[in-house]
Parts: structure tokens; sequence; C-alpha cells
């Protein structure tokens, strides 16, 4: 035991898709549990929890990051944006009107990931060309294999005329 | 995974207290999360660096960077003063996982990450042993699968590679190390800073289980990275898919040209031992030769007479060679 045991949880005050959040967490929560079951903002999934598949990326303060290796006490003061904080079902995000008009996905589990990480991806600037997309998307396994889809998606929304010979 | 007290430093003295057992350092926490999972490592405390100061940044003064061990794999790979002066970093770093992990993962913790060997990171138990995981339990990788294990090395406790990325391209700069301790700084060669099971075994320490020469409550600080202005370098990663996965092999290559030859040269391979290793023969013998693949393989091919291959894994061999050849022809480039 150590001098810290028995205390209270420690306190999170951070900033989730532009509201105000403050909780008790137990120390060992992830990012991603937090979200799930704390905010039951369940668009941020958990597939294999451990960063090999991408499908819980958020933006914390704008950067792209796995909510599974994250750990949601390290978010204290800091902005988080998950899926839900992206788009509206009356106006979509660019990159999710992409994603329809290219059909980007099949079951769909991968897909908030994929376009977190595609908003990431554009705004980096990585959005050139095909190879450079499946470089930058590389963190966001699709077990469907829709890439070519999600690629030309990417394209498209990020402007590039490689977009439409891509796919 | 078991929780845990958690504080924030706000200074260095406070993080060198931590035992890296009982209390333990976070800072990306992009490998250490996995290690809770696991149950490799079940702290009662962990202590965040994130509230240091100025343990981000990456400076350079003409003769050397200075990188923070805090400084994310994002912000090395990018960084402007990082590409010119060591373009094997900014690659090593840039080839490593994903773009989402680099944007958490540092400099620092990257080089402490722990080996991918299958049976050391199994979910369930297996009813094989792992000296690394549980100490005394054998070595199934020796004659279980081992294709992505140590050709250089090894013992019969332990056959585990160290994967990282950036450390291959510190070893080949000739980096150093910044460590602080709980009574004194020191500085470690990055070539020197991994341990070798043979290693380990030789200063008395568990084989399987120590991994560096950082001793409890030290930290890593930063890295000096040396500038010669007449270097080029570059890093070569082989690899089962073109992205987002660990090496097969790696290589960097640090290389000066005289009137189309080589005249000096510093090599280090990655995945092939449980350190980055470099190949100080074909150092020393691939001088005066020019920077084809045609006139390095050959010389490079017989410079393995140390390796002790597995039974799955004597294609390293091959592979390690054709890479470092890559490697130098690219840095010449």
């Amino acid at each position: 035991m150590n001098e810290t045991q028995g205390q209270a949880r420690p306190k999170l005050a951070c900033r989730v898709n532009g509201s105000p959040i403050s909780a008790e967490v137990e120390a060992r929560t992830t990012l991603l549990d937090f979200l799930r079951d704390r905010l039951h903002l369940t668009g941020t999934k958990k597939g294999c929890n451990e960063g090999a598949c991408g499908t819980c990326t958020v933006l914390i303060d704008g950067k792209r990051m796995n909510a599974c290796l994250t750990l949601a006490v390290q978010c204290n003061g800091r902005e988080v944006t998950t899926i839900e904080g992206i788009g509206s079902t009356d106006a979509l995000h660019p990159v999710q009107q992409a994603f329809i008009t290219h059909d980007a996905f099949q079951c769909g589990y991968c897909t908030p990931g994929q376009i977190v990480s595609a908003i990431a991806c554009i705004a980096e600037g990585h959005a050139t060309d095909g190879d450079t997309v499946r470089e930058w998307m590389s963190g966001n396994i699709c077990r469907c294999s829709a890439y070519p889809q999600i690629v030309a998606a990417v394209l498209d929304a990020a402007g590039t005329t490689e977009a439409r010979q891509d796919a | 995974m078991r929780d845990f007290a958690y504080s924030v430093a706000d200074s260095l003295d406070q993080a060198v207290a931590a035992d890296g057992t009982r209390r333990m350092l976070i800072a990306g926490g992009t490998e250490l999360l996995n290690w809770f999972r696991l149950g490799v490592a079940a702290p009662d405390h962990v202590v965040d660096l994130a509230g240091i100061e100025g343990l981000r940044a990456i400076e350079s003064d003409g003769e050397r960077l200075t990188i923070g061990a805090l400084a994310t794999l994002a912000e090395v790979g990018e960084d402007r003063a990082v590409r010119a002066h060591a373009a094997v970093l900014a690659q090593a770093c840039l080839a490593a996982a994903s773009p989402q992990i680099r944007n958490r993962a540092t400099i620092g913790g990257n080089v402490l990450q722990k080996t991918r060997c299958a049976y050391f990171r199994a979910e369930e138990p297996l009813p094989w042993g792992c000296n690394k995981r549980h100490a005394g339990t054998g070595c199934a990788a020796l004659d279980g699968v081992n294709d992505r294990h140590a050709i250089f090395g090894w013992t019969e406790q332990c056959a585990a590679v160290q994967p990282s990325d950036p450390a291959v391209a510190l070893a080949g700069l000739d980096a150093e190390i910044e460590i602080a301790g709980p009574s004194a700084r020191r500085i470690i060669p990055a070539a020197a800073f991994h341990l070798t099971q043979r290693e380990a075994a030789d200063l008395g320490l568990d084989p399987a289980q120590a991994e560096t020469r950082l001793q409890p409550g030290e930290v890593i600080t930063g890295y000096r990275v040396p500038i010669r202005s007449a270097a080029r370098s570059a890093y070569v990663k082989v690899r089962e898919r073109a992205s987002y996965e660990y090496a097969l092999v790696s290589a960097a290559a640090v290389i000066e040209l005289d009137q189309g030859v080589i005249a000096r040269a510093a090599i280090a391979l990655g995945s092939v031992a449980q350190k980055p290793w470099r190949l100080t023969e074909a150092e020393a013998r691939i001088v005066g030769l020019p920077p084809t693949r045609e006139a390095l393989l050959p010389v490079l091919k017989q410079c393995f007479g140390d390796a002790r291959p597995l039974a799955d894994n004597g294609y390293k061999i091959a592979m390690a060679a054709g890479a470092a050849a890559r490697a130098i022809v690219e840095a010449a480039a």
C-alpha cells in the first residue's frame, strides 16, 4: 500500500464534444470505457482493446488517438471529440457524406473510427493521393475490407482529384 | 486491470521516486496500458510525467539535436531539424505503429517497450512457459514459434527481440540517452542501453527479464544526437504488410561519402536481437566501396558469422543483409 491508497478517486475535468464534463473515475478506467459506460457515447467502438484496430479513434485536442490506450484521467483539461460530436443527422460532416457516397462500409463497426481518423488525416494534409491515404489510414482496420471505398471517400472529402480514379 | 493510485508529477524529483514495479511512470501509456491488461505489470501507483515542463522540446544547436523524452513519435518524425540532420530517426518514428499511436507514444517510452513474442503477450494462460512473463517457466519459443525471434545474443532462457524502430535509428546515429535517477544524472550510449539475454546473464542479471541498463528509480529524460554535417542516413523496415506492423527485420544506415565511395558507415539492425545490433564488422569492411547493392550485399552477407538462427528464423540473415544494403543505398541517394 502507499500514500494515496484510500484517498478519493481521481477527478476528471475535461470537455467532450464541447460540453464540460466533471467526474470521479477509477484511475484504471480507459477513455474508451469512460466514454461508453459513463457518458453512454457508444459510437466509439471497442474492437481489440489493445491499440491494434483503431475503431476507438477519437480526437484529443484535435489529434487522433486510440481511446483504449488512454486513461480517462490523462484527459484532464483536454478537449475530446467523438463521432457523436461530428455532424448531425440533418447536416452530415463532409467525411460522413463521402463515406455514404462511396459506400465505404459494410458492417459499419469500424466506421466511426474510420471517419474520425479520416477527418484528422485530411486536416494533417495526409490525404493527397491513394498511397498516402493508405499509409496514413493504416491505423484503422476494416475486416469487411472496404478499403478501396474508404480511400476513395477520404480523397473525395479532401477534395483530391484522384478520388474518382482510385476506387 | 487492477486499479491503482494516480498522480501527476510536476517535477523530475517526483518522477525518480518510481521503482518501476510498485510505482510506475506513465507518459503516452500506449504500451503500459497493455501491460496492465495482460498482468505483465500491476503497480499500486502510477505517476504521470505529463505535467513536467521542458521534457518535450526538440532543439538543435548545430552540433547536436536534443530531443525531450516526452516528444511524441509524430513530433519527432515530423520535426524539421530531425528530418534534416537525422533522417533515419524521423523515418523510423513514422514507420512505427499507426498515426493514432504516434500521436500518444513518446520517444522516451518507446525504447522501453517489450517484445511482441506471442508467448510473452498471450492473453490467456497457455500450457507453455515464458521466462520473461513468469520467471522459471521456460522459453516455449526455443522449440516453438520462433520465426520472429533473435538470431544474436539469445540464451536458453529467452530468445525475444526488442521491437522498437526509433531505438535502431538512435543506435545507428551514435545517440546518447539522458537519464535522471534518485541521486544523479547519467548518460548511456543508445547502442549500449538495451541488453541481449547473453549480456544480462554476463552481468549477473536474469537473462529473460533484464532488458536495459536502466536502474529502479531512473527515468529517461531525453536524447542527444550528434550532428555530422556530411552524414546521410536512412531506415528500412521489412514487414509482412506495408504499414502498421512490427518489423521482421529493420536496418538503420548512417554513412558519409567521399568521392563516390563510403568513407564512414554505421549500421544498426532491428528485430534480430534484444538490442539494436550494430554490424561493426561490416561498418569497417564496406569503407571504400561504392554505395550500390551489387558492391555491398556480398560483403554484408559475410558479416553474420556470429548469428545463431533458431529453427524458423534463419531467413533473417539474408533479409537483414538486404535491408542493410538497401538502407545504405537509400541513404546515399
